[in-house]
């Protein structure tokens, strides 16, 4: 349990969830009268992705771009506009809620806010237990599972009795972990755990999160805008921009040979904690901000910010205006989208 | 007040432009007093940066807000703070308002509740220089756009029109920046000036802080969480925790030679992209004390693994370690070396059970 082997890449075989292609775009009503459509935010387009057993797969992003909604789409939790989401083989898009009931004990998430995902007026036996409650699991040994529930993330089993209030944020955290383990799922979607922990109390949940998925052999899909926190829980990353997946590798494919020129800038402007390499580094700042999602740019979606476009002669720059880059090898080992993918080491 | 007398963290030079000394903040409240800062003294020369990091709760973003005269009523405050020798504390409100932008800015977390929404950002800026400054409007109008150029904002000459809302984070922080200098102030503190933005956007801001700081060869003090972000950015660092300094030295002492277990601790705890993968952190288990009744003795000890019966006795000074500016606030801590690791003191498997009740707030 003390020492973990570094994670294997990619495997081989069927992956237990994947998705192809989704879509998801959210209506944008006018101030009128009648709040006419008028447009639509494309939040996620075209992503695909695959979670295999036992691996923990990353989705990192800046703010907007479509890493939660991603997540969301993967456990159905809200309607896809287009696409397909296969667990196990079977397809979620097209189930109703009474159909997707079951498959919900195999899929649970962890949110980010630990004050806010736990119902302040319920014990923390209730909380735990109101899951196995409602899939009909309690009666039969409900209540030492919840007090195996709350050993297993480190918690003593004789504070079921607790409000959330008396804990930590850190151990309000494992209590979320626990109710999203109460089903004993094979996979949970983590959706930036650890960003509203001081950095003393993160360490702490980061390490259980190592020692559950080795035990119980789950696996992850770990949403964080945190770069540092990602290349230390994760085996693939897939890095998102403006709701498209840029680029994509095993953890050490991208923090070592980054192919896509906002993939690079993301990696050189993670502030080290060592002064002597923070000094010497070459950080890539990039220009601007994100466009609006409503009206995306044409062709390469990053080509408004992207250092390597604005290097580019005129002809070279009509590809990224014109073409959308395909999320392919071209020739870095790992796919990337950048008509010009060109690997760099930065850290 | 507290136990621990404070020495001098610096030798006095005659170009320090912000000398704090012993600074104590509290507040009143039904469960008794909250001693917020206990005791927190340093020395800012010309054109230095000082980093002060610390978890929730520290008392680092007090510290600040009762060297700007910021804080309520209801605070009270003791020690000294003097900016290019003018002492700060005590002075009412249209007294400090003399240095407040014209010795020493502020710039904090959030540029939404900074900046006003119903004026624009030039409007904004040129009445930070004509609140020190006679001049004509024409004059603020064309500072605010040099000002604007300073920070990176691109085509100035237009967005000095703009409002807040029209100005994404990052743009508006850098509008929070410029106005910070926009009086050429001897001291700049920024207050967290990047915690809520994206990596690439907290990027820019610190361009901008540097960019500031070359512009007007002001001090600045550094608050921030971020271990990070301090390493890059500051010459030396003071590590806070339940309202006093731990640890402080030169950035390299701090990081490469830490002498607090707290320090070393918190620095273990980081997920990093720069070491080899496959690595345990070292969680700090359990939280840090109340500041309502504050036991005797040092308020790291419950947490610290090398923790003896005096740490719980007495509260250690802030004592010389490896260099002449390298203090460390801890009874053993000729017990560290260069080659202790965290890993050799804090257990990645520690437990974490100890119950904290609610004293503790949301960062």
């Amino acid at each position: 349990m003390s020492s973990r082997a570094v994670p294997t890449p990619a495997r081989d075989g069927e992956p237990i969830l994947s998705a192809s292609h989704l879509v998801k775009h959210f209506p944008v009503h006018g101030k009128g009268l009648f709040r006419r459509q008028v447009g639509e935010v494309h939040a996620v387009c075209d992503v695909s992705l695959e979670v295999h057993p036992g691996e923990t797969l990353g989705i990192v992003g800046e703010s907007g771009c479509g890493k939660s909604t991603t997540a969301r789409l993967l456990l159905n939790l809200i309607p896809v506009t287009s696409g397909e989401v296969h667990f196990e083989g079977r397809e979620l898009t097209a189930l109703s809620r009474k159909q997707m009931r079951p498959i919900r004990r195999d899929l649970q998430i962890v949110f980010q806010d630990p004050f806010a995902s736990l119902d302040s007026r319920m014990t923390v036996f209730n909380l735990i237990a109101e899951p196995l409650k409602i899939q009909g699991g309690f009666k039969d040994g409900g209540r030492n599972r919840v007090r195996e529930l709350l050993e297993l993330v480190g918690l003593k089993a004789e504070h079921g009795n607790r409000y959330p209030h008396e804990f930590s944020g850190g151990q309000r955290q494992r209590i979320g972990i626990a109710r999203a383990l109460a089903l004993d799922p094979k996979v949970l979607v983590l959706d930036e755990p650890v960003s509203a922990l001081d950095v003393s109390i993160q360490a702490g949940v980061i390490n259980l999160l190592e020692d559950l998925q080795s035990e119980l052999d789950l696996s992850y899909v770990l949403v964080s805008h945190d770069l540092s926190v990602i290349r230390h829980l994760v085996d693939r990353v897939a890095v998102m921009y403006l709701g498209r997946v840029v680029e994509t590798g095993t953890t050490d494919q991208l923090f070592g040979s980054a192919a896509h020129p906002y993939t690079q800038a993301l990696i050189s402007a993670i502030p080290l904690p060592d002064p002597h390499k923070e000094r010497a580094r070459e950080r890539i700042t990039l220009q601007g901000d994100v466009p609006n999602p409503i009206d995306p740019p044409s062709g390469c979606r990053f080509r408004t910010r992207c250092p390597k476009f604005m290097a580019l002669s005129e002809t070279e720059q009509r590809a990224c205006i014109e073409e959308d880059p395909e999320l392919i090898d071209r020739g870095q080992g790992h796919p990337a989208a950048c008509h010009y993918a060109e690997a760099r080491q930065l850290v | 007040m507290s136990a621990a007398p404070s020495p001098q963290p610096a030798p006095r030079t005659d170009d320090a432009v912000l000398e704090v000394d012993d600074l104590h903040v509290g507040f009143e409240t039904d469960d008794g007093t909250v001693s917020a800062v206990r005791g927190v003294s340093y020395r800012l020369r010309r054109g230095e940066t000082l980093g002060i990091v610390g978890e929730s709760g520290s008392g680092k973003s007090v510290t600040s807000l009762a060297i700007m005269g910021l804080l309520p009523g209801t605070a009270t405050i003791h020690g000294s703070a003097r900016v290019v020798g003018e002492e700060l504390i005590g002075l009412g409100d249209a007294a400090i308002s003399r240095f407040r932008g014209e010795r020493i800015a502020m710039i904090f977390q959030d540029p939404l509740t900074s900046l006003t929404p119903v004026y624009t950002i030039g409007r904004q800026i040129a009445e930070a220089v004509l609140a020190h400054r006679k001049q004509s409007k024409k004059m603020a109008r064309d500072r605010a756009i040099e000002l604007l150029d300073l920070v990176g904002i691109p085509n100035p000459d237009q967005r000095v029109d703009a409002y807040p809302h029209e100005l994404s984070g990052g743009m508006r922080q850098r509008v929070v920046v410029a106005i910070a200098m926009a009086n050429d102030p001897d001291v700049i503190i920024a207050d967290e000036p990047t915690t809520a933005l994206d990596v690439t956007v907290q990027a820019q801001v610190l361009d901008a802080l540097q960019a500031a700081r070359e512009a007007t060869g002001a001090a600045m003090v550094l608050i921030t969480h971020d271990l990070g972000v301090v390493a890059g950015q500051v010459d030396r660092v003071g590590v806070m925790y339940a309202g006093r300094f731990v640890e402080h030295g030169t950035v390299d002492d701090v990081f490469y030679r830490p002498r607090m277990p707290y320090t070393l601790g918190l620095l273990g705890s980081l997920p990093r992209v720069d070491e080899p993968r496959g690595h345990r952190l070292t969680p700090i288990t359990g939280t840090p004390p109340s500041m309502v009744h504050l036991p005797p003795g040092c308020p790291f000890a419950p947490r610290c693994p090398m923790a003896e019966q005096r740490c719980l006795d007495e509260e250690p000074p802030l004592l010389p370690t490896t260099g002449i500016e390298h203090f460390a606030a801890c009874h053993f801590h000729d017990r560290l070396t260069d080659d202790t690791s965290p890993t050799d003191l804090f257990d990645p498997d520690a437990a974490d059970t100890e119950l904290t009740g609610d004293h503790e707030e949301q960062p």
